[in-house]
């Protein structure tokens, strides 16, 4: 228990005292033209309609649902606007957090949750931007959440373990946040211009950042979801993460 | 182990701390928005904007992030609090 508070503090405080400037990879304000910027709002628009409908529907009935969308949410700001450099491509980039949030609160609050981060990052922290910001509601929450939800879904369907199913469900949260944003920004900028070429380009240069960046958001969500599997692991069963007879994993 | 485990975090986070210090140092190691993402879109004829409220200038955006990281961590450690322990099931630990 002291040991634990101990490494949570010290993660706590290095964080925050991590000297940061917007090293980031959401789609910048402006870079993608009104009719797609439009088009991603709009996709955007009924999965936090849906996300905000689950969030008053649970909340009046389980009484531990609001902290941990509050958790989860400030874990989810902090972890999207905290640069990673990348030794071996000389680059900075941040991973996404929502793997996690959706293994833990399912997909609809998880989008819920990354529209507020991005939000917030968009509006004060130079971030992402306000045109852009369904687009990255898109990349970031929808993609990432179902990704990592779905992979999560699949292996423990498989009987994986859990840590071993949160790893790939943080990893492939991670990766397809980046294709998605690859995707996005090809098609916007693409002009006359062939789509594939411009995907590909994109998506190899994110390779060699975010390939180690994936692997290291599948620790984080691996270690969050076995540290709560061993703290509350009520919780996690009643959030359906995992079944009763594996208590104690 | 517990002593091990607690000195690799501790490795891991000063490294990363120091790097990035170097960040801040160095104009060095550029961000994917900045080596990807808006180097491709201008290479394409699209530029970034402003951002509406332009905290982007000196040392501003430090602050702007120390006080976003504190609000974060603050919101974060509170409600872990909550689920961890003030409504985590009760354990009678005198049936040990």
């Amino acid at each position: 228990m002291m040991y634990s508070n101990v490494c949570v503090a010290f993660i706590a405080a290095f964080l925050i005292c991590l000297p940061c400037s917007a090293l980031a990879m959401h789609i910048s304000e402006g870079l993608l033209p009104f009719n797609w910027a439009a088009l991603w709002f709009a996709v955007a628009a009924p999965f936090l309609a849906y996300g905000l409908f689950r969030l008053k529907k649970i909340s009046k009935t389980d009484i531990s649902f609001k902290p941990l969308v509050g958790l989860m949410t400030a874990v989810v700001f902090i972890i999207s606007c905290m640069p990673i450099p990348v030794p071996t491509a000389g680059t900075c980039s941040h991973p996404c957090g929502t793997g996690m949030s959706a293994i833990l609160l399912g997909p609809p609050s998880s989008i819920l949750i990354a529209a507020a981060a991005l939000l917030i990052q968009a509006l004060f922290l130079s971030h992402g931007g306000l045109s852009t910001w369904g687009a990255n509601i898109v990349s970031m929450g929808v993609m990432g959440s179902f990704a990592g939800y779905g992979t999560f879904i699949l292996l423990r369907a498989l009987r994986i373990n859990l840590s071993v199913a949160g790893f790939f469900a943080g990893l492939f949260a991670d990766w397809a946040t980046y294709l998605s944003t690859s995707i996005m920004l090809a098609s916007g900028i693409k002009g006359a211009d062939p789509f594939m070429p411009i995907l590909t380009k994109i998506v190899i240069s994110f390779i060699p950042t975010q390939l180690p960046l994936g692997i290291l958001e599948g620790a984080m969500t691996a270690g969050l979801v076995v540290m709560l599997a061993k703290r509350r692991p009520d919780l996690l069963i009643k959030m359906n993460v995992m079944k009763s007879g594996e208590a104690g994993v | 182990m517990k002593t091990l485990a607690a000195a690799v975090i501790f490795l891991l986070l000063a490294i990363l701390c120091s790097l990035s210090i170097a960040i801040a140092d160095q104009d060095r190691w550029p961000g994917v928005d900045e080596s990807v993402v808006q180097k491709i879109a201008q290479e394409h004829g699209r530029k970034a904007h402003a951002p509406l409220i332009d905290t982007d200038q000196g040392d501003l955006l430090l602050f702007v992030f120390l006080i976003a990281g504190t609000i974060g961590g603050f919101a974060a450690g509170y409600y872990w609090r909550i689920l961890m322990v003030e409504r985590a099931p009760k354990v009678n630990k005198e049936k040990t």
